[in-house]
């Protein structure tokens, strides 16, 4: 097998004195769409936010252990470099309020002061807003601001916003949480579709779409890593009672 | 209906009644001074009388082009002092909420605004005028920069307060550098607030003369050197006004009404940069 894209080892987050993950070790596979869940306030934001150490910016926020992105320490590396290797969505989608739909999408580069060619420009807007299905719906107005979207396509500006950046993992923290049934579900077939060019860290409150977007999912369980493996493994025969009983709707 | 039902709808409809009235009655002093500045003010108003300099006594015409290039002078030094440091200030309150150095800043804007303009122009004078032995438009537009500076502040920390958490995060999460995420992306979010808060600054500045009686100090000529004296139009206004020539003060109304559609254009303006730029979140 080869080796996972990121690996975490014996992890734990603290909130000052506030420990919210207690040692927990899992790997992400390449190309691949692994699953957080757990029910709310287990720790799946947090741990998602380590990935690409924004858990820092809290002030007395801690952790320890150690991540790889392949065999890179994330934690020894500086974390802006960290954060242009590793895209995340998030709950809200958040497209910049002053820019246009094309700026959105190319702000990586912009914000970063890379210089890249007009051409190349275009064809990174480009690509990037087929990769997140919304070149369609948007490429008649792509000077337009992006705030005039409906809340599902400024989740998938959002997203082709990360993809811009080619990131070697791509982070979504509840990414349709915020979105009506439609909306969602157009951004649950861009997930599964996404994941023959990308690595896709998902995390989701909603057993169902683990079920119906994940390859590997993860059960997080007061910031206890209950369980790990294939999605298919976890749903049908899983190791641990917890697991178990969360699945069929006891608790969470 | 019976009648203590009938009572107090009446009673209700008496409080209304009130309530317009007194809200008309806020109307009157600003409608008084308009229509007094404007009846007195706009006979003298003419090309000659806004681009050319005062005639000695005695001569009839002559204009207040020494003021209305004086004060915006004094603007515009004040405004360069004030601006930058304004909005780093305001930056930094909105970016550290709490503790005790961001405590200590709110506390002195606090103080700042609440300081007799007077006594700022005595600082300045202290500080600048005697240091560098002359009156001078740069002293004047230093005073004026001290009374405009909490505005800025305020106007910049309540703004930038506002703009939303998840913007900051999207910005960093792109490997974005703290200050590129604050400049690029938090400060262009908060734009409109920032220029209202800077136009409002200027049209709080424009018509104070306590500050500047012994800083720019008003002078009857043509100036455009910020180390020598300036006349302003608040200034103009009170030497005219104090004088004992009805010519002079016929003049002193007509540099009011110049005044007064500045600062109400300067008002309008913010407004509607405010209206048009508005930033969607
Ligand atoms: N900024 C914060 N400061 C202090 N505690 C926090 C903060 N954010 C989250 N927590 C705590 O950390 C725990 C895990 O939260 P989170 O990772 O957001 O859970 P989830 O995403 O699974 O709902 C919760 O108990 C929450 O109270
Ligand atoms: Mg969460």
């Amino acid at each position: 097998m080869e080796s996972p894209v990121l690996k975490i080892d014996s992890f734990c987050a603290f909130f000052s004195e506030n420990q919210v993950l207690q040692n927990v070790n899992m790997e992400v596979r390449h190309n691949k769409v692994t699953a957080l869940m757990g029910p709310s306030g287990c720790g799946k934001t947090t741990l998602l936010r380590c990935v690409n150490r924004m858990h820092e910016l809290v002030p007395d926020a801690t952790v320890s252990g150690s991540m790889h992105l392949h065999d890179d320490d994330l934690y020894k590396m500086n974390p802006i470099m960290v954060r242009k290797k590793i895209g995340m969505v998030f709950q809200r989608p958040n497209p910049f309020p002053t820019m246009s739909i094309y700026d959105n999408v190319i702000a990586g580069y912009k914000l970063n002061g890379i210089r890249i060619s007009r051409t190349e420009r275009d064809r990174i807007v480009e690509e990037s807003l087929r990769g997140s299905a919304l070149w369609d719906e948007v490429k008649d107005r792509l000077h337009k601001k992006g705030t005039f979207l409906s809340g599902g396509q400024q989740q998938r500006l959002c997203i082709a916003r990360a993809l811009a950046m080619k990131p070697d993992i791509l982070l979504m923290d509840e990414p349709t949480s915020a979105l009506d049934p439609k909306a969602t579900a157009h951004i649950e077939k861009l997930i599964t579709e996404l994941k023959d060019s990308v690595t896709i860290l998902l995390v989701t409150h909603n057993i169902a779409q683990a079920g119906r977007v994940s390859d590997y999912t993860a059960f997080l369980y007061l910031g206890d890593l209950v369980e790990f493996g294939t999605t298919d493994k976890l749903f049908t025969v899983p190791d641990d009672k917890r697991t178990e009983e969360y699945l069929s709707g006891k608790f969470g | 209906m019976d009648a203590t039902v009938r009572f107090r709808l009446f009673k209700d409809y008496l409080f209304k009644l009130m309530v317009v009235l007194f809200a008309c009655i806020m109307l009157v002093p600003l409608l008084l001074i308009l229509f007094y500045i404007v009846k007195n003010g706009i006979a003298v108003i003419n090309w000659e009388f806004l681009t050319s300099l005062p005639k000695p006594m005695g001569e009839l015409g002559g204009g207040i082009a020494n003021a209305i290039v004086g004060t915006t002078m004094l603007i515009i030094v004040a405004s360069v002092i004030a601006v930058p440091v304004g909005i780093a200030a305001g930056i930094y309150l909105s970016e550290n909420r709490v503790g005790r150095l961001p405590g200590a800043v709110r506390l002195c804007m606090e103080i700042l605004q609440g300081v007799p303009s007077i006594v700022i122009g005595i600082i300045a004078y202290i500080w600048i005028v005697i240091s560098m032995g002359t009156f001078s438009a740069l002293s004047g537009g230093a005073a004026l920069a001290i009374m405009m500076l909490p505005v800025i502040v305020r106007a910049t920390e309540e703004t930038l307060k506002l703009i939303p958490e998840n913007l900051r995060e999207a910005s960093l999460a792109l490997g974005v550098p703290y200050s590129r995420t604050v400049l690029k992306v938090i400060m262009p979010a908060g734009i409109t607030g920032i220029l209202t808060g800077i136009l409002l600054g200027v049209a709080r500045i424009a018509g104070e003369t306590a500050p500047l009686l012994f800083t720019a100090f008003g002078s009857p000529f043509m100036n455009l050197n910020i180390f020598k004296p300036v006349d302003s139009l608040p200034l103009l206004v009170f030497n005219y006004a104090t004088s004992p020539y009805p010519e002079w003060h016929a003049m002193a109304w007509g540099a009011s009404f110049v005044l007064v559609v500045f600062v109400l254009g300067i008002n309008f303006f913010a407004k509607v940069i405010a209206k048009k730029w508005k930033v969607r979140f």
